[in-house]
């Protein structure tokens, strides 16, 4: 459910004179009693269903009829829907999918399957249930009040208002003391309706309408756990190598040398030399896909290590201990991306290092600025933003370049 | 010599074995850092060869037996091999003493020298991968260079005589964030505990000498 207060209750919660007069309890009125008008309607449709139903259960045809009972909630629901903004200006969206395939059939399996189907079902005989309320209360409202309204008429009229046996009002002081009574019912009653309307509005609004923040927080974390697979397959894709070709290219590599000694020849010389540049090429890779060095160690030590392979001097400032994997891996080729643009392309004579807890990594070096975000840093932020964070880079011409990244995290 | 080998891969532990052999060492081959300790205590040899990354975690097991070792046994040679090498890695094997050897795995293929490596580091040598020692020598810095700007500021209040409580005040950290940076500070200008040295003396002169 969305957090601001609907205007019906804040309305409510105002001056009751402006209360009152206002527009309010004749809509939270007309909402409420049209409800059991609409549940009626329903139910009718409810028991041709049934009816026929059973009629035709002999015939299997009768059991497709009986279950497709549920999807009689459906136009009860849209109709639910459009009632709603009578009192609710939010939008009330509907959160049925379009089937995924045309065709009546099609339609009738693939709305029977949608959970919202049921919860629009649920809800039908539930407002069924409530629809008793919703005739009960404005009943008693009008009827106890326009009584005692009425009450000094009639006993002008030489009549008299019963309250119950042996409890009459027939005196005209007493009629204009239960006519001010009166007043108060309609007055308790209007503020009871418009309440009532409110909280059949938030049941209709909870069980009947999309809720878009819901399914955000639902997206987020299906992009999180999305995310979360893609680094442990680096990992494993990291591990396949080193168990396999990278031990294989190994071996080979021994191997070679125990021949060199029986068998000196310069192509196995070659045949070597090969071997060895394919494993440090195989290293390489593997260090580009999942340094085992985080794994191992930590940012901390990683980002030491990136700073000591750069060609340019770097300061590593780092005050961060372990932090979830993904989160370092994150931060790790942040600094990576950020180390190799600043060597690329800034012309600067140093770079500057720092994590921060809560986590904040900055990549900075004294270049000559006007570094544009190039397809790496915007990598960087799909990355980073799948965590929530977000990348920010600041080159004015003549520099510093700052590439900021915040990612929240404990830490 | 007696050389215990441990190596998950039956491969390597095997082109390992065979090399070896050759060279007359008497090898016994296992398969994880716990088998690794089992052997050791069981019969100490003259020189153990171990894999960084072993079962049951496939991370750094190799390593940190390496490390246990030498703290039971502080004479004991031991050299590592691995797939990649990582500066501070070395610096851990490093602190252990003499009789150290770090290396990437596809040395072992340039036999002769391995061979010589394995031997320098059983008399008490320290071998330590070209690699590793580029990637110092690449950095070239002085000792001060290597302080991050706030062990810099820490070194200077410590050069004012501030105790480690005043500084922490001072800069509005918590006094064990200063403990770690003053230890950073030791390590980065190669200040060991020795009886003799009063280090945060020895570390302010370094300051003050300006290298």
């Amino acid at each position: 459910m969305s957090t601001d207060t609907p205007t019906l209750w804040r309305a409510m919660g105002r001056n009751p004179v402006r209360f009152v007069f206002s527009s309010w309890p004749w809509r939270a009125f007309a909402y409420v009693v049209t409800g059991p008008v609409v549940a009626l309607a329903w139910l009718a449709a409810v028991s041709v269903v049934l009816v026929v139903g059973l009629a035709l259960t002999p015939v299997v045809v009768g059991l497709v009829v009986l279950a497709c009972l549920p999807l009689t909630a459906l136009p009860l629901a849209a109709v639910e829907r459009n009632r709603l903004r009578w009192i609710d200006p939010r939008p009330a969206p509907s959160s049925h999918s379009a089937p995924e395939r045309p065709g009546l059939q099609a339609w009738m399996r693939f709305r029977l399957r949608e959970p919202m189907t049921w919860r629009e079902f649920g809800y039908a005989l539930l407002t069924a249930v409530l629809g008793v309320v919703d005739v009960v209360v404005p009943f008693t409202v009008i009827v106890g009040s326009t009584l005692q309204l009425a009450a000094p008429d009639l006993v002008r009229r030489g009549d008299q208002l019963a309250y119950g046996p042996g409890r009459t009002v027939d005196e005209p002081a007493e009629a204009w003391l239960a006519a001010g009574a009166g007043l108060l019912v309609l007055l308790a009653g209007l503020y009871l309706i418009t309440a009532l309307a409110g909280a059949r509005a938030a049941l209709a609004r909870a069980l009947l309408v999309r809720d878009a923040e819901r399914e955000l927080i639902e997206v987020r974390a299906a992009r999180v756990r999305l995310a979360d697979a893609f680094e442990a397959e680096r990992r494993r894709i990291e591990r396949d190598l080193h168990d396999g070709a990278q031990q294989r290219l190994t071996a080979l590599i021994m191997t070679l040398g125990l021949a060199r000694l029986d068998h000196p020849s310069p192509l196995l010389d070659r045949a070597h030399t090969e071997a060895k540049e394919a494993l440090e090429e195989l290293r390489d890779l593997v260090h580009g896909i999942h340094p085992p060095v985080l794994t191992d160690r930590g940012l901390g030590v990683a980002v030491e290590a990136l700073a000591e392979r750069s060609v340019i001097p770097v300061d590593v400032d780092i005050e961060v201990g372990r932090l979830p994997e993904a989160i370092e891996s994150a931060a790790y080729f942040v600094v990576a991306e950020g180390l190799a643009n600043v060597a690329k392309h800034s012309g600067a004579s140093r770079a500057r290092v720092t994590v921060r807890p809560g986590l904040v990594v900055e990549v900075q070096d004294d270049g000559s600025g006007g570094a544009e975000p190039g397809t790496g840093v915007r990598g960087l932020a799909d990355r980073v933003a799948v965590h929530d964070g977000t990348v920010r880079l600041s080159s004015p011409a003549g520099g510093p370049t700052v590439l900021r990244v915040e990612i929240p995290c404990a830490s | 010599m007696r050389v215990v080998i441990a190596e998950d891969s039956v491969l390597l532990r095997e082109g390992l074995t065979q090399i070896l052999t050759r060279f007359g060492h008497d090898v016994t081959a296992v398969g994880d850092a716990d088998a690794l300790h089992d052997a050791v205590r069981a019969d100490p040899p003259g020189i153990v060869v171990t894999d960084v990354r072993m079962p049951p975690g496939f991370r750094d097991e190799g390593l940190r037996a390496a490390l246990s070792l030498r703290a039971e046994h502080p004479s004991l040679p031991v050299l590592v091999l691995s797939q990649y090498v990582e500066q501070s890695y070395a610096a851990d094997l490093l602190e252990t003493g003499g009789g150290i050897g770090y290396l990437l795995k596809d040395r072992v293929g340039d036999v002769t020298d391995f061979v010589t490596a394995l031997h320098d580091v059983a008399t008490g040598g320290t071998v330590i991968d070209p690699q590793v020692v580029r990637s110092l020598l690449a950095r070239r810095r002085t000792p001060l260079e290597r302080l991050t700007p706030r062990e810099r500021e820490v070194l200077t209040l410590m050069a004012e005589g501030r105790s480690n409580g005043a500084i922490a005040r001072d800069l509005v950290v918590s006094e064990a964030a200063v403990i770690k940076h003053v230890g950073s500070i030791f390590t980065k200008l190669d200040l060991h505990v020795t009886p003799d040295d009063h280090r945060r003396v020895l570390a302010v002169l370094t300051l003050l000498r300006g290298t």
